[in-house]
């Protein structure tokens, strides 16, 4: 009997591979420096092998739906979340506050 | 390094266990057998780490495996390889 | 809408937000960033300075020591055994995860994927391409590499030895190409120029002087 997982993918059959490339956004660029000042902090707050374990436990379907760094974030989060970085209130008011003033930005443009 | 359960030039085979969890020893080597090429060194084990927990140092392989004896239906030439990075405890001798 | 007073400084360009819609992955992005400066896990300035660091590295950087490694048969040597430690010579810190370097010869051509995530040495050649971090690639490349080369025009002897090199654990590997042939003479600053960011992935080969 065998579990072969979603991430775990050497092998797979798969199409073509597309070329494709782009300048990092500077939200991906953030989320990488995060992770990577979170690596660095004294204790550390975050290790790879973490964050690596969060993105593979995300499941089949939201893994293929996101994109890199928006695994890279969910992961993150949730795990600041399990050991009490974060609390999900102060994070469901900000992303709320980030949301409200984005939006405000858009319509004043 | 004198600790180390293999030398270069060993025959090792991966074992064939498929735990859930985080491991970096990947699906489709299991129960494969290979060379050892090399000792990359010694480092903590990303079973535990991925979990927060102090981690054992272990010895991490690099390990060559002809491509024929991986894939049934290998398309390039015999002498094709491939080298994957795995950890001791994911390594027996392969008699 | 509300009314907006022009008599400020227009806003400064932010194509992610302006071009396209804000995704919630970018809201929790923003939103963990400020949590964690208010709660002095970091500083804005620090996020500036990590930023910065990783935008100054770039394959050009792999590309100088490919080229010392042309020309200085020593330097090789040291950067075969030791990458992190040989690159500090030429003043980079390529960090303190290790980085191997494979090296092509007349019978062995090298290959690199990170089958389980995309593992890349991006401290000495920047971020990967997206193509490196799809699935087809971290799919196909190891059991078909010969076939994912030809997608990139890049096409083997059958007499040579492909070697794919899986980066699963705590290892990052970068290949070291074959010099061209007609650049005898050619000076370091000229052979960087022929190493490409895919050559140093091993899915195609350097430039040729031509």
């Amino acid at each position: 009997m065998t579990i072969q997982r979603h991430h775990d993918m050497g092998g797979q059959d798969a199409g073509p591979v597309e070329p494709t490339e782009h300048d990092y956004a500077l939200w991906e660029k953030k989320v990488d420096a995060i992770i990577r000042l979170l690596n660095k902090t004294d204790p550390q707050l975050l290790r790879v092998d973490e964050m690596r374990r969060g993105i593979e436990e995300l499941g089949p379907g939201v893994y293929d739906d996101l994109n890199y760094y928006e695994r890279w974030i969910s992961s993150a989060t949730n795990i600041l979340i399990e050991k009490g970085v974060l609390n999900i209130d102060e994070l469901g008011a900000k992303m709320a506050e980030v949301e409200a003033r984005w939006q405000a930005d858009r319509d004043t443009a | 390094m004198s600790d180390l359960e293999f030398q270069n030039g060993d025959r090792v085979r991966v074992h064939t266990w498929y735990p859930p969890g985080h491991v970096r020893t990947p699906y489709f080597i299991r129960g494969c057998n290979g060379t050892v090429i090399g000792c990359a060194g010694v480092y903590e084990n990303p079973e535990k780490l991925a979990y927060g927990q102090d981690a054992e140092h272990r010895p991490l392989y690099r390990v060559q495996f002809k491509q024929a004896d991986v894939w049934q239906d290998y398309q390039g030439p015999e002498q094709d390889t491939l080298v994957v990075d795995i950890y001791e405890h994911w390594l027996e001798p392969d008699t | 809408m509300s009314p907006h007073d022009h008599d400020h400084e227009p806003h400064p360009y932010q194509p992610d937000i302006e071009d396209a819609p804000f995704t919630e992955r970018m809201v929790m992005a923003q939103a963990v960033e400020e949590l964690l400066i208010e709660k002095g896990v970091f500083t804005a300035d620090q996020m500036r300075a990590q930023i910065e660091s990783v935008d100054s590295r770039t394959p050009a950087m792999g590309a100088q020591v490919i080229a010392r490694a042309w020309t200085d048969p020593e330097f090789k040597a040291r950067l075969l055994e030791d990458v992190n430690a040989a690159t500090e010579e030429l003043g980079i810190d390529a960090g303190h995860i290790p980085i191997r370097a494979v090296e092509n010869t007349e019978d062995v051509h090298n290959v690199i994927v990170c089958t389980l995530c995309s593992c890349y040495p991006r401290l000495l050649i920047g971020l990967p391409p997206d193509w490196y971090k799809s699935r087809a690639y971290r799919s196909r490349t190891i059991k078909e590499p010969r076939t994912v080369l030809s997608e990139f025009g890049t096409e083997l002897p059958e007499d040579i030895e492909v070697r794919v090199h899986d980066s699963t654990a705590d290892l990052r590997y970068m290949v070291l190409p074959r010099r061209p042939d007609g650049t005898d003479g050619w000076d370091e600053e000229a052979l960087q120029g022929l190493v490409t960011r895919d050559s140093m992935i091993g899915v195609s080969l350097p430039k040729s002087p031509d």
